[in-house]
Parts: structure tokens; C-alpha cells; sequence
């Protein structure tokens, strides 16, 4: 059951943001709504009704790691368009190679 | 005005990219939950600034300007790409504001939900546009 609300919850926050990010101009500034916090809101808020304080703060803590990984992400991709003019569903796909690696470089390094 | 509403562009968005996005959205947060349910918080923690949507959202913003440059006789694919790169470019920013959210509620983590995550909503959203406007200070489009 809680996988449900997890997955409507999840989805309602995301497409709201999403939907944000195609009516605001410029494009640029819309942009910005691709990294807001739609699949933090709902898992913190559920971590926050069934978990303790320690245990949010140590998943904050690692989302810290994951917001940098999701920077470099970014970046790369939008290299890729500009100057590898590859098709964005090819960038962002293999881009996500990229993710994992320094989320969990990151996450070896400083968390262990 | 500088920041701007453009209701218009919501036509050009069909039933079923909503979907996707929608389902996307749902997965991932299943996704995050999962992991954290399996590794822990530590390794769960990382996924809540996953990617999730952007490939749906990227590629929509390449068809999207492809289309509107092809009705005009025009070949959109550089034009598309173009839109893309702006919205990682701008996803970017945005990544650094979320690094700031995480910081909130890390340092938060023992207040009340709503006021912490409603705090933290409201300081990414002011991180964020202040970062975008430092951008274009730099970078003028």
C-alpha cells in the first residue's frame, strides 16, 4: 500500500513540476524545474511521518551527494547537445551512466 | 516582464506525454523508496535527486521546437537540441539550489515535516532564481 502512495504521490509532485517548467519562459529559467525537489518532497515526507529524525538526516545527507551527481549530469548534457549534437534522448540516457558513477563515487568517498 | 507564464505551451503538450511523465514520476519515487528499503538511507538518500523525468522532458522540448521550426518550412534539429541544452543548462542551476534544500532538511531533520520541507521548498525556489538571475547577469540571452 505504501508502494501506491509512493507512486501516485510521486507522480502528482513530479507532473506538477513538470508542468511548471512548460508554462514559465524563458526556457532557461524553466530549466530550473527539471532539478526541483519532486522525489525528495514525497520520500522525505514519508521518511519524516515513519522514521526517525537520525534516519532523514542521514537520507538529506546523501541527496546532498546525489544533487552534486545530478549537476554534473547537467552540465554534460547539455555539452553533449551543443557540441556532440546528439539527440537529447540519447545524451540524457547515457548521461545517467555518468549519474550513478559519481553518486556513487561521491557516496563511497564521503559516507563509506 | 522578465519571468513569464506561457499558458499557450500547454497545447502543445499531448495527453500521453503527461502520462509519462506522470508514470516516470511515480516510478521513480517507487524507486527511491525501494533502495532506501534495501541499502538504507545512505545509498536511498542519493536517488532523491535522481533524474527522473529529465529524458521525457528533454525530449519533449526537442520535439516540441523541431515541430514549431518544421511548420514553418524550416529544419528544427539543431534549434531542438538548442532548447534542450538550455534546459539542462538551466537544470543545472537548479541542481545547485537542490544541494541547498539537502542542507536544509539535513540540518532540520528533527523539526516538524511540513514546516521543514515547506522551509526548504522555499529556499531551493529562491536559490534557484537567484542563481539563474546571477547566470544571465553573466550570460545574457
Amino acid at each position: 500500500m505504501e508502494y501506491v502512495i509512493r507512486f501516485l504521490a510521486g507522480g502528482a509532485v513530479v507532473s506538477l513540476f513538470a508542468v511548471l517548467g512548460d508554462v514559465l519562459r524563458p526556457k532557461s529559467f524553466a530549466g530550473l524545474f527539471g532539478a526541483a525537489p519532486s522525489v525528495a518532497l514525497v520520500t522525505l515526507g514519508l521518511a519524516f511521518w515513519k522514521e526517525s529524525p537520525a534516519y532523514v538526516a542521514t537520507e538529506a545527507r546523501s541527496m546532498v551527494l546525489g544533487a552534486i551527481a545530478l549537476a554534473a549530469y547537467s552540465v554534460v548534457v547539455c555539452q553533449a547537445l551543443i557540441r556532440g549534437r546528439v539527440a537529447a534522448l540519447y545524451a540524457t540516457l547515457v548521461a545517467l551512466a555518468l549519474w550513478l558513477a559519481v553518486a556513487l563515487g561521491l557516496e563511497r568517498l564521503f559516507v563509506g | 516582464m522578465l519571468i513569464r507564464f506561457k499558458l499557450l505551451a500547454l497545447k502543445e503538450t499531448q495527453a500521453h506525454d503527461y502520462l509519462v511523465r506522470f508514470g516516470l514520476g511515480g516510478l521513480a519515487t517507487v524507486f527511491a523508496g525501494l533502495i532506501a528499503d534495501l541499502f538504507g538511507p545512505e545509498t536511498g538518500g542519493l536517488f532523491l535527486a535522481f533524474p527522473a523525468i529529465f529524458c521525457a522532458s528533454a525530449t519533449l522540448i526537442e520535439k516540441h521546437e523541431r515541430e514549431r521550426k518544421a511548420r514553418k518550412g524550416l529544419k528544427g534539429s539543431e534549434r531542438g537540441r538548442g532548447a534542450a541544452a538550455l534546459d539542462a543548462a538551466g537544470a543545472a542551476w537548479g541542481s545547485a539550489a537542490l544541494i541547498i534544500f539537502a542542507c536544509v532538511v539535513w540540518a532540520e531533520a528533527d523539526g516538524m515535516a511540513t514546516v521543514v520541507l515547506g522551509f526548504a521548498g522555499l529556499v531551493w525556489l529562491i536559490a534557484a532564481t537567484a542563481f539563474w538571475f546571477f547566470r544571465r547577469s553573466l550570460h545574457p540571452e
